[in-house]
């Protein structure tokens, strides 16, 4: 069993082979930790297909896995591995947050209050709002 | 600290959200308790609104209109770079220094006042073009640090300090002007303040750099006068 982070999960994945830099999930568990799906044309995700490198495929496919730590490294996303190998990130990668920027639309989020209710920011369009950091610390 | 401005001004189809970059709500308890906020105060213990918005310190702000758009992008939160300004020794802030603090401030609440009073007419809404040139935009190194500081945040939730302390240094590594990522990574005395001598080496060393930077907006005082 390996922990597996995304953006938005946490999941605890069996089947899976963690090899150094690689990480080799099915193609379910792939879908479903990250909303790219396995199709004839590449990995797809809504409107986007990205064609697997057909010179080096069998660095990303493998025995109906998907090696994912490898294409996430092709996209240009950030890959960190821990605990030798039992916790995986696929993290966000800086193009994206740019252009979610860059948009001027304000990224949305959602976190809890101290009762642990959850709230997002795009509960509040329709008022002005004046997002404000700070910590404890 | 932002209940009053709250209290004034939300009648007037105006909000605030503060977030607490903490580790856990508890830390953020006391404060929160304490300022009896009636609008939404939420807690990050990961960072998603530093990493969304591309934040390296705290406070700071985000102006949001109607339509969620950003009219101001990430700045001081009426804050100034006071810290500078310390007597190294006693670490005692001069008067000069705390009056441009309030001065500081003040200019900053007027200009909200202004922009809940005028909307896109007031000079502190930038237009579409204002905002894109004073975003901060991340790279990939900044993105790797966000997942190396995510990932260690995780592995010390489930007890796994051991695992986490090499992602953290990763993530300063990646990402030193962060200072979100290297306070709630550093340790905290008994208050829960990020103040260690690392800390205070660390400002000592900013040089010419500031450690909040003077924010962009008229009648905003630059200085602190000698």
């Amino acid at each position: 069993m390996v922990w597996l982070v995304t953006d938005d999960k946490e999941l605890n994945v069996a089947g899976v082979i963690a090899d150094g830099t690689a990480l080799w999930l099915s193609p379910e568990v792939v879908e479903h930790a990250t909303g790219w799906k396995l199709k004839p044309e590449g990995l797809c995700r809504g409107e986007i297909c990205v064609p697997i490198p057909a010179l080096r495929a069998e660095t990303f496919l493998r025995d109906d896995k998907i090696n994912v730590a490898e294409f996430w490294r092709f996209m240009g996303w950030p890959v960190v591995s821990a605990d030798a190998g039992d916790a995986w990130m696929l993290g966000q990668g800086a193009s994206a947050r740019s252009a979610a920027l860059e948009s001027l639309e304000a990224p949305d989020f959602i976190l809890p209050d101290l009762d642990g209710v959850p709230h997002k920011l795009s509960g509040e369009r329709g008022k002005k709002v004046f997002l404000a950091t700070w910590a404890s610390w | 600290m932002w209940q009053a401005l709250y209290e004034e001004l939300k009648d007037q189809n105006f909000t605030i959200i503060t977030v607490a970059m903490d580790s856990e709500a508890d830390a953020a308890r006391p404060y929160i308790e304490a300022a009896a906020p009636t609008y939404l105060s939420l807690i990050d213990r990961d960072h998603h609104v530093a990493e969304l918005y591309n934040m390296v310190n705290v406070p700071q702000a985000v102006w949001i209109d109607e339509q969620g758009q950003i009219v101001r992008p990430p700045e001081p939160a009426g804050a100034f770079d006071t810290i500078r300004a310390r007597d190294k020794s006693t670490r005692e802030v001069p008067k000069a220094a705390e009056e441009t603090r309030i001065k500081a401030r003040q200019v900053y609440l007027d200009a909200i006042r202004d922009w809940v009073r005028n909307g896109a007419s007031s000079p502190h809404a930038f237009d579409q073009f204002e905002a894109r040139a004073r975003l901060s935009l991340p790279d990939d190194n900044i993105a790797a640090a966000q997942a190396n500081f995510r990932l260690g945040q995780f592995l010390l939730r489930r007890g796994k300090a051991d695992a986490a302390a090499p992602l953290f240094l990763e993530a300063r590594r990646l990402h030193p002007k962060s200072w979100t990522i290297w306070r709630q990574t550093d340790e905290t005395n008994d208050l829960g303040l990020a103040v260690s001598a690392d800390f205070w080496g660390r400002i000592d060393a900013l040089g010419e750099t500031k450690f909040y930077d003077v924010i962009d907006m008229d009648g905003m005082p630059a200085e602190i006068p000698s």
